[in-house]
């Protein structure tokens, strides 16, 4: 701080001083200019830190500078991968996660923002329920999962849930920060028109929501996915997150590698799909 | 002519921890069908007060509003309003924008549309009719809004100081503009702002405005003959009528800062 204070007390003396005397003439100080690679570089330099890795993984554990037993080796995790789609149940897997994430988080951010905007309706009830979200809000949702598998059982429908109790309050939240947003002089141009109140509802409330409802699709897909992980982890029968558990506890641990890769590839594909639907949405809806 | 809004002893008072403020007297005023009537006033007396009262937006403390010898105190729907923000829907286009009255009232969307289209190429739209609100400049956006305000087929339209946040040219272009829609839809208009020359330009009455309370101080007629061109502001009937305006807003003025 005291360093980039430095110069401009000096610079404001000097402005103070000028009339006095001859200025004495500044350092002529150019904007910083920051050049860009070209983009093929920038995949390069990627790319090579990736391969230097990798390498540097291999390289370690053949000379014995990492333990193979407890980090593995890309070779080893490179087979194990193979295996694991021909041999194994990678798909069952996936598939597995993959639906109690979808489910979840459509289920959970329908009803979220549902909740959200069903708060327009009555302040009353609004403030009633005030509290409860909040509790629900600051609980740490992944604390109620053993229950949740306790009640709903070892498939699906436990995981699905957990993904739900995680998203509906984000959704519900944000839905609602949309509602108490809305300009009251909207409602009041709509009421001048002679409007209902389900009027104002589907044609003033639920557009201007919309942005809001959007903005949280990125952060739910996160959320579901992990939900449904951590359900698995606890109990099931199939799923990525079983793998990982599985693997871990029988030290498999090239394993664990290959399903938190695959995990990982599907997390970015979710995500990279939630993100596109997130800009037709926004196209679409002109915001 | 016929009267066609009264307001019968209107007045507001709200309570507040210092006991009750009174935001507007009990004051009457009778507005004439087909009139263009401007209220004058600096802010807090009432104005935006007044028109909420006569939208049926705000309940007043006492007194009536009569619509056509209705009391229509609290009912909503009578008359079309415009506030000082637009009020685009972003999600919409300016056509469906300026339908918004016609289609909350029930009418099917295609014949609002067709309603509308022609309206909004003779009012200076033409070329927007399918655009969004955010590509259109301030003075467009309000053209919108009024036209939508228009097209909610109600007798009497109140205008909150719609040209308020425009600069002096756009705002000269709409007074002509507002003029022209007015001469053709024969509506009777309510007019508030804060500009004596825009009122005395487009009004045939003012009613001057005082505050703490709320309150008429006085009620001018305008007999200058109409179309008026521009020059006429400048004229010694307009100044004359100015001056007074001026006159009573001052006098007012020491109330305030004594209060």
């Amino acid at each position: 701080m005291a360093i980039q204070d430095a110069p401009r007390s000096t610079e404001l003396t000097g402005l103070a001083m000028a009339p006095a005397k001859a200025a004495t003439p500044k350092p002529a100080r150019r904007l910083p200019v920051q050049k860009d690679w070209p983009s093929w570089a920038i995949i390069a330099v990627q790319v090579l830190i990736l391969v230097g890795i990798i390498a540097g993984w291999e390289a370690a554990a053949r000379a014995g500078m990492v333990d193979a037993f407890f980090w593995s080796q890309p070779s080893a995790i490179w087979k194990t991968l193979i295996i694991f789609f021909t041999e194994g149940d990678a798909w069952v897997d996936i598939g597995f996660t993959f639906r109690s994430t979808i489910l979840g988080f459509i289920f959970g951010t329908t009803a979220g923002s549902l909740i959200g905007l069903s708060f327009w309706w009555s302040r009353n009830y609004a403030a009633v329920a005030q509290p409860y979200i909040i509790c629900f809000e600051s609980m740490p949702k992944l604390a109620l999962a053993p229950l949740i598998i306790l009640v709903f059982g070892l498939g699906l429908t436990s995981k699905v849930v957990i993904a739900f109790a995680l998203t509906v309050v984000v959704s519900t939240l944000t839905t609602f920060a949309g509602v108490k947003a809305l300009d009251p002089d909207g409602e009041k141009l709509f009421y001048s028109l002679g409007a209902s109140r389900w009027q104002v509802f589907r044609k003033l409330v639920m557009p201007s929501c919309v942005p809001w409802i959007i903005s949280v699709l990125r952060v739910n897909i996160g959320l579901a996915l992990t939900g449904a992980i951590v359900g698995e982890f606890i109990s099931s029968q199939h799923g990525l997150g079983r793998t990982i558990f599985y693997a871990g506890s029988t030290y498999e641990i090239s394993l664990v590698w290959v399903a938190v890769f695959v995990l990982s590839t599907l997390a970015v594909i979710m995500y990279a799909v939630v993100s596109w639907l997130e800009n037709v949405l926004r196209k679409g809806t002109r915001q | 002519m016929p009267v066609k809004v009264q307001l019968d002893r209107i007045g507001m008072a709200f309570a507040t921890p210092g006991g009750t403020f009174r935001a507007v007297a009990p004051l009457d005023l009778a507005i004439e069908t087909g009139r263009f009537v401007s209220l004058v006033g600096p802010s807090g007396c009432g104005k935006s007060t007044l028109f909420n009262v006569i939208a049926g937006l705000l309940q007043p403390t006492e007194g009536r509003v009569l619509i056509d010898d209705e009391d229509a105190t609290g009912t909503i729907g009578r008359v079309g309003y415009m506030l000082q923000k637009d009020l685009l829907l972003p999600w919409r286009t300016v056509l469906d924008n300026v339908i918004l009255g016609m289609e909350i009232q029930g009418k099917p969307l295609k014949q609002a549309r067709e309603r509308a289209l022609p309206l909004l190429r003779k009012y200076g739209l033409a070329g927007f009719e399918h655009l969004y609100p955010n590509s259109l400049s301030g003075g467009m956006r309000q053209r919108a809004a009024l036209l939508r305000t228009l097209l909610f087929d109600t007798d009497v339209i109140l205008l909150d100081e719609p040209f308020g946040a425009l600069d002096a040219q756009t705002k000269s272009q709409m007074q002509e503009w507002l003029m022209q829609l007015w001469s053709d839809f024969r509506k009777t208009v309510v007019f508030v702002t804060h500009d004596v020359d825009e009122a005395i330009y487009l009004s045939d009455e003012i009613h001057v405005m005082g505050t703490r309370p709320g309150r008429i101080l006085e009620t001018i007629q305008i007999p200058i003959a109409r179309p008026r061109p521009r020059a006429v502001t400048l004229s010694p009937d307009f100044t004359a009528i100015k001056e007074r305006c001026l006159q009573l807003l001052t006098a007012d003025r020491p109330a305030l800062e004594a209060a």
